[in-house]
């Protein structure tokens, strides 16, 4: 139905009202948002020094041809890529053993609901030094605790080892955004209608059929939603490293923001930086399509 | 049907180990925000104070700007969600009920900056508040932060808008009230609860954003708590007792206040994932 154009009493029309209502949130996006992206792509294309703006000159594809010679950048990928994958993965699945936990009727849950929002709600920089206190090597408790429990003979440099650094960054990211997940999916299992249950009950299934053949089917599309904003937020990762290693030992925990920041505002190599920073673009651009990509395919 | 006593059981266990595994960070901090100096270099770590020290609470505030971090944090941050949630209350209402071109890309559009990476954008935005002298000043990461919640505050508005009954709107067209008169007089005021949901959201992440606030304001004077926080291990020795008293102080409020709004935040931020 349509309404109206003419609106008596002002005389303005509604979609000159519409655009007018519009204008102030779409001009900040316009110029703090899609104008900078645009300007980090050309200036990926020079060879910009922080300090000397002006003194700029374009250089083509040089820094992407430097990038994609150097070793460090393609380290910074792996870990990313390994960060994302594994820490979203277990994400999922703590995530969802939660939300069927939260989903059952039993005593305290609302307080087990609130708690779950509290470590998405603080700053990661603020959990992030929680855990490397509780990583150190000597004063840290989790070396206590793995020690009382048999598990280690010794105290452990937890973050000083290269082998170990990105699975701490991994276990405290999990942390902090395992129940957030967990609460996504609870709001999607409470859509399923009971009667499913029932129906499936009476056929004789399972609990464990159950699952697979209602639970999982028609949770889907939430998960899948979840899934695109944990993905993104995990592939862009930057205060948790920052703070947890600074990307240390070595590179070993240095992911893609990490080090795009690192050349931006230590090395002060705009241009360079930026074409790390136009990269990272292009992957977060490709992981949002795989996933609207399934998504549609769950629509149909 | 009846659940055996055993399962229950192994229910609960299981539900207590989580929310162990949840709480332990938080008891730890604030075991070591109370522990006395004497104390916190201990090996192996103690699970309890020795005595109770507030040396740390007072160091954290009186010999670290601490107070200032807070101070700068609570006025970009509050500013941001007043500023996003006016800007998107407009937005959220014309793209809900009035008829105009290009209502869905405006919408696309907003949901594709919300994919933004903040670093795909610094380097720009960094040179252009260093050309209007907007580095180390609050406007800058008010202005930032504005944006970046816009589309999150946007859309969050727009479903919501959707859901008040058009009828309010036609009894009060019948009765010759402009669009933006009932906007503001009929829609607004039913549309509290919403935009009260919105506006935690945006303030939370204000409060919390870190790459933007390291790299526009490095004056230790003008610094939020993220990056104090992060900066606070930054000298020669360690403080873990006034680190963990200053995280302490941060958190309280923002746990109080999930404590209170738990169910507000809950569906704001499952409306658009369960909805698709």
């Amino acid at each position: 139905m349509r309404r109206h154009r003419g609106i008596r009493s002002t005389g303005i029309p509604e979609d000159v009202l519409g655009y007018l209502m519009v204008a102030p949130a779409l001009l900040c996006i316009l110029m703090i948002a899609i104008y900078p992206v645009f300007r980090t792509f050309s200036l990926s294309m020079t060879d910009m020094k922080m300090q000397f703006p002006d003194m700029a000159k374009y250089i083509g594809l040089n820094n992407y041809v430097k990038l994609l010679q150097d070793s460090r950048f393609w380290s910074a990928t792996y870990n990313t890529l390994f960060f994302t994958v594994v820490s979203v993965a277990m994400e999922l699945v703590i995530g969802f053993a939660m939300a069927l936990i939260m989903n059952m009727p039993f005593k305290g849950r609302g307080l087990v609901r609130a708690a779950v929002l509290v470590p998405w709600a603080i700053p990661t920089t603020v959990s992030a030094t929680m855990w490397k206190f509780m990583y150190h090597d000597q004063f840290g408790v989790i070396n206590d605790i793995l020690l009382r429990m048999g598990f280690i003979d010794q105290y452990r440099s937890w973050l000083g080892s290269t082998s170990s650094a990105l699975w701490c960054a991994i276990i405290a990211d999990v942390w902090k955004t395992a129940p957030f997940m967990g609460l996504l999916l609870l709001a999607g299992l409470q859509t399923i209608p009971g009667e499913l249950y029932e129906a499936a009950t009476v056929d004789g299934a399972s609990r464990i059929k159950q699952f697979f053949s209602v639970t999982l089917p028609l949770i889907m599309p939430t998960m899948l939603v979840a899934l695109i904003f944990r993905t993104l937020d995990a592939f862009r990762v930057f205060d948790l490293i920052f703070v947890l290693t600074g990307g240390g030992p070595g590179n070993s925990t240095e992911t893609l923001t990490m080090y795009a920041y690192t050349t931006l505002f230590r090395n002060l190599d705009f241009g360079l930086g930026s074409a790390i920073a136009v990269l990272i673009f292009i992957f977060v651009f490709l992981i949002s399509l795989v996933y609207i990509n399934l998504l549609s395919r769950q629509n149909d | 049907m009846r659940k055996s006593k055993l399962s229950t059981i192994v229910f609960y266990i299981c539900v207590a180990i989580f929310m162990i595994i949840i709480v332990f960070p938080f008891y730890w901090q604030i075991i070591t925000s109370l522990k006395p100096p004497e104390q916190l270099w201990d090996i192996p770590p103690g699970w309890w104070p020795s005595r109770f020290y507030l040396g740390s609470y007072i160091a954290a505030f009186t010999q670290r700007p601490f107070l200032t971090y807070l101070k700068n944090s609570a006025i970009v941050a509050i500013s941001t969600t007043a500023f996003a949630v006016f800007v998107t209350s407009f937005a959220g209402y014309a793209l809900a009920r009035l008829h105009f071109k290009g209502k869905n890309a405006i919408l696309a559009l907003a949901l594709s900056v919300s994919m933004f990476p903040g670093i795909a954008i610094v380097s720009p935005l960094f040179l252009m508040m260093k050309q209007w002298n907007l580095l180390n000043s609050y406007v800058g990461l008010i202005l930032t932060y504005t944006t970046i919640t816009i589309p999150l505050s946007m859309w969050n508005l727009t479903t919501f808008f959707r859901t008040i009954p058009a009828d309010m709107e036609e009894a009060a067209k019948v009765d010759g009230a402009s669009p933006f008169y009932t906007f503001i007089r009929i829609i607004l005021p039913l549309a509290a609860p919403g935009i009260f949901t919105t506006a935690i959201l945006v303030f939370i992440a204000a409060w919390n954003e870190f790459l933007f606030a390291l790299t526009f304001n490095t004056k230790d004077a003008l610094r939020t708590v993220p990056v104090g926080i992060a900066m606070f291990p930054g000298e020669y020795t360690l403080p873990w007792g006034d680190i963990s008293a200053a995280s302490v102080v941060v958190v309280l409020p923002l746990i109080i206040m999930v404590l209170l709004f738990q169910q507000r935040i809950v569906s704001g931020l499952t409306a658009g994932a369960v909805k698709g």
